[in-house]
């Protein structure tokens, strides 16, 4: 039975079930417990679980996120919550020094499993420092796994994947989706890492697509379609770690390929997937290898300028009609 | 001498200990100079009262983080010496299985978290080891060693403040040394090291870090304490550090003066005094420390020959230990 139920809602869930099945999980940052985070996602928890499992942190990034790897090497399941994902830069230290390295600069004696609640996506009139979408920051360091949840369905099954994992997680889910409704199944389910979802398939091109953009490249695909292109939308979920096998796969099946994804552009996340599409599918392209990303500019406030920043459905779709038509020159 | 455990076993087991770690630094030293060592390390001797003191006060379980100068809380917690060498000469039978060296050596079954590369990297992971003693009930005492140089980074305000809120069991030792690096400390730290923790509302001491039972007696005090909810607290020990900042570090007239290494090394030293107050208590006798001495350098060369001999990591181990619950991150 499947029932629906907001992203937020899907969020919350999953934390609240995980916490009743295993008393080593709990909860911290800043404004978890009363104020439910400024996005409402964790109302109600600290009624179930008090405060000594939903702990109200001062405004002290790396100092929580530090303890949260103490604890986790300890005994503990802690789940960090990041009020935005721009403050990830404030914690690089306890991230990627400590916990990412824990498990092997301890030559596999100790380990660190902990969940990093944050956010990224643009287009919410936040500017410049709430508004980044830095995923590849993070997947660029070994030691790290990094979902990036599509769907209140993805959200909920990610994130008990991920509570339950006995490495250092970082899910980051798109802000301006808390609200999206999706099917979600009433009993318990779990989505494991490294497999992708063929979200709609199609034999024309390959659109790869994470996060927020999965929602922008079916509607492309929807568009497409009416004129006869078959997309087909492939949701990594996990970009560490990825599912290679199943982009490579339909890769090879359409021929044509473009890589969406939130981040910024260069040296991000559709540059990796690219370039492993590159060197392992060459011989069945029919065309280049596209990518779009964030546009490479700190986040504009103004809309007008916004709104330019980041891939659309038009522009996917346009970017398509050329690959599909032979129109490489234009490769802008 | 101030007063501490009081029996004939434990005084022969804190001066051994002293020795053994200055014995290990003395044969680590000669490694780096003989170029059979790869990279650097710093040494710990001077110091040695500091972790004796502190560890000996300390149940096996109770957890402590260590720093880039960690081999002698490493010893005082009850490492031994074979997979100590093995660990510092990147052998496969090393504590990490030669992954972390001599800056991250960790030792999970006696609870050393490890040390740490990053000045003040540990703080958050102590105090995180105290969050889950706390919201576990366990009786567990974490303690945070760092220097005076780690007292000028956030993350140790950050954490004290939650420490004090939450009335974490955490120690926070400042082995004060005198000198951050190449600098002299009084020359980049405003104000009162100790204030600073008071003004948390932290309970804090000052105590001579080259009297072993002075600091015995107040981390024995102290950890009680901490066991019944009365942490966190902090204890500010005047130590010394014979070496330079590392083993390369040698011609360091420019920041410390040769009288003054004289004057600590021939009056202050923590290992002579405290032999010279067992023999005045006539708990030993001359001789008995000389054997002592012997005995502990023999294992320690013996441990050193072992090491030299001892087999590097087979290739294989390089993409092990990345992920808990993945045997090869790269072939995964």
């Amino acid at each position: 039975m499947t029932r629906e139920i907001t992203l937020s809602k899907a969020v919350n869930e999953g934390i609240a079930e995980e916490m009743r099945r295993d008393p080593a999980v709990f909860l911290m940052g800043e404004d978890v417990a009363e104020a439910g985070t400024p996005f409402k996602v964790l109302s109600g928890l600290v009624e179930e679980f008090g405060t000594e499992r939903v702990i109200d942190t001062p405004i002290s990034e790396p100092g929580f996120v530090g303890m949260a790897v103490g604890a986790a090497m300890t005994g503990s399941r802690p789940i960090v919550d990041l009020m935005f994902g721009d403050f990830i830069f404030l914690v690089m230290d306890q991230l990627c020094n400590q916990a990412a390295k824990t498990h092997y600069m301890s030559g596999g004696k100790l380990t660190v499993p902990m969940v990093l609640r944050t956010n990224l996506g643009a287009t919410r009139r936040s500017a410049a420092q709430h508004s980044q979408s830095l995923h590849a920051l993070v997947a660029h360091i070994p030691g790290l796994k990094v979902a990036l949840p599509s769907s209140a369905y993805e959200a909920k099954g990610l994130l008990k994947t991920a509570i339950r994992d006995d490495n250092p997680v970082v899910i980051f889910e798109d802000k301006l989706m808390y609200q999206d409704k999706a099917q979600v199944p009433e009993e318990e389910y779990l989505i494991p890492f490294g497999e992708a979802n063929v979200v709609r398939p199609g034999r024309d091109i390959t659109l790869v697509a994470t996060s927020s953009m999965v929602q922008v490249c079916t509607k492309a695909a929807d568009a497409l379609a009416k004129e006869g292109i078959e997309a087909e939308v492939i949701d990594p979920r996990t970009i560490v770690p990825l599912d290679e096998a199943t982009i490579l796969d339909s890769v090879r099946k359409t021929s044509r390929v473009i890589v969406v994804d939130e981040g910024h552009q260069s040296f991000g996340v559709t540059a990796e997937i690219a370039a492993r599409i590159a060197e392992k599918a060459f011989y069945y392209l029919d065309a280049p290898v596209a990518r779009m990303g964030a546009m490479d500019v700190p986040v504009p406030f103004s809309p007008a300028l916004e709104d330019l920043t980041v891939p659309t459905p038009e522009g996917v779709a346009a970017r398509a009609r050329q690959l599909c038509r032979g129109e490489v020159a234009d490769a802008a | 001498m101030g007063q501490a455990k009081a029996n004939t076993e434990d005084y022969l087991r804190m001066y051994t200990q002293m020795v053994r770690i200055r014995a290990f630094e003395d044969n680590a030293n000669q490694l780096y100079l003989s170029a059979k060592m790869p990279g650097l390390t710093h040494m710990y001797s001077g110091q040695e009262a500091v972790a004796v003191g502190i560890c000996e006060a300390l149940e096996d379980d109770d957890r402590i983080t260590s720093t880039h100068r960690g081999h002698g809380h490493c010893v005082a917690k009850g490492a031994e010496f074979k997979q100590m060498f093995c660990e510092l000469l990147g052998k496969a039978e090393g504590y990490c299985r030669g992954k972390g060296g001599s800056m991250h050596i960790a030792d999970q079954d006696h609870g050393n978290l490890g040390a740490n590369a990053i000045v003040g990297g540990s703080m958050g992971i102590a105090t995180g080891a105290a969050l889950t003693a706390k919201l576990q009930g366990t009786g567990r005492v974490a303690v945070c060693f760092f220097g005076d140089g780690a007292t000028a980074q956030g993350l140790w305000y950050e954490v004290m403040n939650m420490a004090a809120l939450w009335k974490l069991p955490v120690i926070y030792a400042c082995e004060n040394n005198g000198y951050s690096e190449y600098t002299k400390t009084e020359e980049i730290a405003a104000g009162s090291i100790t204030a600073r923790a008071e003004a948390f509302g932290i309970e804090s001491f000052e105590v001579d870090g080259q009297d072993v039972l002075a600091v015995n007696d107040l981390t024995q005090k102290l950890v009680a304490r901490c066991r019944k909810g009365e942490g966190p607290f902090f204890m500010n020990l005047k130590t010394y550090r014979y070496h330079g900042h590392h083993v390369g570090d040698i011609n360091r007239d420019y920041y410390r003066a040769k009288d003054e290494e004289a004057e600590w090394k021939t009056l202050r030293d923590p290992i002579v005094n405290f032999g010279k107050w067992l023999e005045e208590q006539r708990i030993v006798t001359a001789d008995e420390l000389v054997g002592i001495n012997d005995t502990v350098r023999k294992e320690a060369e013996e441990a050193v020959a072992y090491a030299e001999k001892a087999a590097y990591p087979d290739a294989s181990e390089v993409d092990m230990h990345v992920y808990a619950g993945v045997p090869h991150a790269l072939s995964a």
